[in-house]
């Protein structure tokens, strides 16, 4: 347990020293999400509606600049295997990952996504349930997203590779999202949506650490 | 006490090397040799748990080392060919995430390597020797009894070299285990020697 903070610490240590990275995430995300008005034109009602999904489109994508790095980086310095070698089984190893990355890209992009939301002219009572569906949305992105980084380590463009694995794996995350997010506008109800997030959440957060700590084991072979 | 037999390992398809034995007792000491790619890495390697191993079995103590993989883990001291220094951390805090020996421990092993004016110095700053040294440093934090070194002097100068050669004395009097491959002399008197390929 001890090992398995001491490594949090690290991941979180290593982010902050490398900041850059978070804001270029942010940055990412705000730009992204201010190009629709550009292209699809200044109309409050439009824009209003495209908002959920416009806001979700952009986090998805964003979360996933970082990615290459999560395990890319230790690969290649020599760090992934000493990290084996802690006495700490690889899920757990994994799992820290995830949490490392959800801190450092999902909570910033989970902040920015307000402030995004008014900036579409999204009606401020529907900001809740967006950021009600970005918590467990941006948590299931952060698990997908470390497998995917576990099975590219070492490939040769595994930034590339990594957006066909990952965003396949999140096409029920971005779903069962905007349903939730734009439910008020669709007249559908959230519960269900959120749940069914849940539900996935509940899925992932035990699978994904072992998929993702026998990808890195295998790499280190 | 470790003791393989019969090791066999491949790498992809290829059989890299098959029937390597040995033993080695508490304050024993093994060096690799044999040309480029005779295998010297992969038996590091297959011995810290990365590699499969093909054939034969490796024992700790008497029973299947590789029983418990992540208990395997905590017995091994690793120095790979690569440092795993990050550029944006100081040397201490290199160190930390490694350190299973204490708050004081830090100290002691960077001023064991030469290093104790390091500690708040930036990663990026290092030399070559510097960081393998540095590396080296990791292996006294490891509080473990296996140390398994891949070509331990790269970059080393030759005082460096001197305090490597105590550093290893020191852990095999305390009944340590070092396997180290190499292709220059290491200062590891009365080391037994295993050649591959």
């Amino acid at each position: 347990m001890k090992t398995v903070l001491t490594q949090l610490r690290r991941e979180l240590r290593l982010s902050f020293r490398h900041a850059a990275d978070t804001v270029a995430v942010l940055l990412f995300f705000l730009l992204a999400v201010s190009l629709f008005p550009l292209g699809l034109g200044p109309e409050a009602q439009l824009l209003g509606r495209l908002a959920p999904g416009a806001i979700w489109i952009a986090a998805l994508l964003a979360a996933l600049l970082p990615l290459d790095r999560l395990f890319g980086a230790d690969f290649e310095d020599g760090s992934l295997d000493l990290l084996l070698l802690q006495g700490v089984p690889a899920t757990l190893l994994a799992l820290v990952k995830a949490v490392a990355h959800w801190l450092s890209t999902g909570l910033p992009l989970l902040v920015a996504a307000g402030p995004a939301a008014i900036m579409l002219r999204m009606p401020s009572g529907q900001v809740g349930l967006l950021l009600a569906s970005l918590l467990p949305g941006t948590m299931l992105l952060s698990l997908l997203g470390t497998v995917g980084a576990a099975l590219v380590i070492g490939a040769r463009r595994g930034g590339v590779l990594l957006p066909l694995l990952v965003l396949p794996l999140a096409a029920p995350v971005l779903i069962f999202g905007t349903a939730a997010a734009g439910a008020a506008a669709t007249g559908i109800a959230a519960r269900p949506a959120l749940l069914l997030l849940g539900a996935y959440l509940c899925l992932c957060l035990p699978l994904c650490p072992v998929a993702a700590g026998a990808a890195a084991r295998a790499a280190a072979e | 006490m470790l003791q393989g037999s019969d090791l066999a390992a491949f790498r992809g398809d290829r059989l890299i090397f098959e029937g390597v034995s040995f033993s080695l007792s508490p304050g024993g000491a093994l060096v690799l040799e044999g040309e480029n790619g005779a295998g010297k890495t992969s038996l590091l390697r297959l011995l810290a748990g990365f590699l499969p191993l093909a054939a034969g079995q490796l024992f700790w103590e008497g029973a299947d080392a590789f029983a418990d993989r992540v208990a395997h883990g905590r017995r091994i001291g690793w120095l790979g060919h690569q440092d795993a220094i990050k550029p944006g951390l100081s040397v201490a805090e290199n160190l930390d995430p490694w350190n299973h020996a204490g708050k004081a421990a830090p100290a002691v092993a960077l001023a064991a390597v030469g290093l104790a004016d390091f500690a708040e110095v930036p990663g990026r700053m290092l030399s070559a020797g510097q960081r393998r040294r540095v590396a080296i440093c990791r292996l006294l934090l490891a509080d473990a009894p296996l140390w398994l070194l891949d070509e331990p002097t790269t970059a080393l100068d030759r005082a460096s070299i001197t305090r490597l050669g105590r550093l290893l004395a020191a852990h095999r009097a305390q009944g340590g285990l070092v396997i180290a491959a190499t292709h220059l002399d290491l200062p590891l008197p009365d080391a037994a020697r295993l050649t591959l390929g």
